[in-house]
């Protein structure tokens, strides 16, 4: 592999690599409260036909 | 009784489903494919361009346009264009939103199906066997080799494969969004993630697998799809442009009807642009940090650059890689999960293209869950069995693909990103959007949305339509068009009936989602009245 070609996957895979932890971390720690979050669907089988 | 509103559970659950959605076969076998073909500078420099001015954009405008949506009880892209636009055309606009993803499901399970098949027989030695000729295996287990050729139920069948997907994607999808769909996609995301990541490991510490070639070795394989190659012109190539762009744009699977539909499923103060932003990121990851380094890369080390060279996304993943994998040591088991790998990747893809569907005829029928599986079961299973019986050549696959799972895509997306730049207006789409946000989209991306990705989308859409439907050249000084395959299949000296019939089959499905959306229509219309008197 040239030079060029390391700096090529470092750049592109780092980038990648990168955003993806940064996203994961900033989600991650984010509001925990669940009254934050959408609600929760009801979890009967019975009723699902209505959903 | 209330109608009881779905929702997700958490904000890990929405951002993984949407990216299941988005992460499929595409990012471990058609991106690295691509990638080396251009030579890896240039398209890497295209390829990240367009993921900042059209895959970005356009999953911030789903995921804001289909939240908004849903605060008016709306999951389906007609339904949410009904509330956005109130005008009588605006559901119109939303019925590729219904056909894209349906009309895809009918051929993805099917190579859903070919996955799973694929990881049972690698496990069971098959794959392994000596002198197995994998472009025949593929041939018959496919149906690729002559029509109904593939109508059998064996082990070496892609039959009871078929059936076990169709079962499986339509069990989860009836349990609904918290119970089935992110309940997959929380285990499926992760799990896929470290499996790449295992096979990762064994490529990249295979070193010289062959001593009689040592030029076939681990840095040779990653140089092969990673050196730049003469990056000025490759920047100057526009099929180059239009490689990446069309990757950026599928990989990510902007336009479905997918993210919108998600996304409507979220409170109004729940976050869409951190969320959107994220889920894009860990289609991303899979595809360039970890499909870049994988397939291509061993495929080199095995098979030279001319096993790979020409080899579409079928031919890498189901005739280069087995033969690829039967040579490694311990082999079985890296072909049994690789395989396995691309079985989650499609199945967390072919649940997200049944839930719009569904939304639509619930919302639009007034039909429950269990009407709605039931009708969307039958009418996908009608277009599987079409594509499972005329699978020579997977001409029927093939053409459907090319004709709803691009073509109708482009139209989608450009409706979609039109809709939020000029038709709700940017200042206004930029306050919904930010609406509980965790984060500011940076205000250039309001230019970007309103003028760089229509007109960017427009130019990549005609230069597709100009090439793959036309035949052209590209060359502007001596233009030549010779209409491609897609084209003479239909009205050339030599038609092909498969092609006629799949694209028959398209036109009825059109004619018959356009009657859905006129009787959903009326239904709303309905609703809008009722809502008006009791205000």
């Amino acid at each position: 592999m040239t030079t060029g070609g390391w700096i090529n996957l470092i750049l592109s895979v780092g980038f990648v690599t990168v955003l993806f932890v940064w996203c994961i971390w900033r989600v991650l720690r984010g509001p925990k409260d669940p009254a934050k979050l959408a609600h929760i669907e009801p979890l009967d089988e019975d009723e699902a036909g209505r959903r | 009784m209330a109608k009881i509103q779905e929702a997700w559970s958490s904000r890990l659950g929405v951002i993984l489903a949407v990216a299941g959605s988005a992460v499929g076969l595409g990012n471990f076998l058609r991106f690295p494919g691509q990638a080396a073909q251009y030579g890896g500078g240039a398209f890497m420099i295209a390829y990240f361009v367009s993921l900042l001015i059209v895959g970005i954009p356009i999953c911030w405008t789903e995921w804001t346009l289909g939240r908004y949506g849903g605060r008016f009880g709306f999951h389906s892209t007609s339904g949410i264009f009904h509330a956005l636009l109130r005008k009588p055309w605006g559901k119109y606009l939303g019925v590729i939103g219904f056909i894209v993803p349906v009309m895809i499901y009918m051929y993805y399970v099917y190579i859903e199906a070919w996955c799973l098949g694929y990881a049972v027989n690698a496990l069971s030695g098959r794959l392994n066997e000596p002198g197995v000729n994998y472009s025949e295996f593929f041939g018959r287990f496919t149906g690729a080799s002559g029509d109904g050729v593939a109508l059998h139920f064996g082990l070496g069948d892609v039959g009871i494969f078929l059936v076990i997907v169709y079962l499986l994607n339509f069990f989860f999808i009836y349990r609904g969004i918290t119970k089935g769909i992110e309940t997959v996609c929380k285990y499926a995301m992760p799990a896929l993630i470290a499996i790449a990541l295992i096979i990762l490991v064994r490529v990249l510490t295979l070193g010289t697998p062959d001593a009689t070639k040592p030029d076939q070795n681990v840095m040779a394989g990653l140089g092969f799809m990673w050196n730049p190659g003469d990056i000025a012109t490759g920047l100057k190539n526009p099929q180059l442009w239009l490689a990446a762009a069309g990757q950026i744009f599928f990989s990510l699977s902007v336009g479905f009807g997918v993210i919108i539909t998600y996304a409507s499923y979220l409170r109004k103060k729940d976050d869409v642009v951190l969320s959107g932003l994220t889920a894009s990121a860990t289609n991303e990851f899979c595809e360039v940090g970890l499909g870049g380094l994988i397939t291509v890369p061993a495929a080199f080390m095995f098979l030279g650059a001319a096993g790979i060279v020409g080899q579409g996304t079928f031919g890498l993943g189901f005739n280069v890689l087995p033969e690829v994998f039967a040579r490694m040591p311990a082999g079985q088991m890296f072909a049994s999960i690789f395989f396995l790998l691309l079985f989650l990747a499609a199945i967390t893809s072919s649940l997200s293209m049944l839930q719009p569907g569904i939304a639509f005829l619930e919302e639009g029928l007034g039909i429950e869950r269990k009407a709605s599986v039931a009708l969307l079961g039958l009418v996908t299973a009608i277009g599987t069995m079409f594509v499972w019986y005329f699978s020579a050549d997977l001409k029927a696959l093939d053409t459907i693909d090319f004709w709803v799972g691009t073509v109708m895509l482009f139209v989608q997306a450009t409706i979609l990103i039109i809709i939020f730049g000029w038709v709700v207006g940017v200042e206004k789409g930029w306050k919904i959007a930010h609406e509980g946000a965790e984060m500011r989209i940076p205000d250039i991306f309001k230019v970007i949305i309103k003028y760089i990705t229509p007109a960017f989308l427009v130019a990549i859409f005609v230069m597709f339509t100009l090439k793959n439907v036309f035949g052209w050249n590209f060359s502007l000084g001596a233009a030549e068009f010779n209409p491609t395959g897609y084209v003479q299949d239909l009205v050339g000296e030599k038609p092909n009936h498969v092609a006629r019939l799949s694209v028959g089959l398209i036109v009825i499905m059109t004619i018959f989602s356009l009657l859905l959306v006129n009787i959903a229509g009326k239904v709303w219309a309905k609703r809008d009245i009722i809502e008006k008197e009791n205000h």
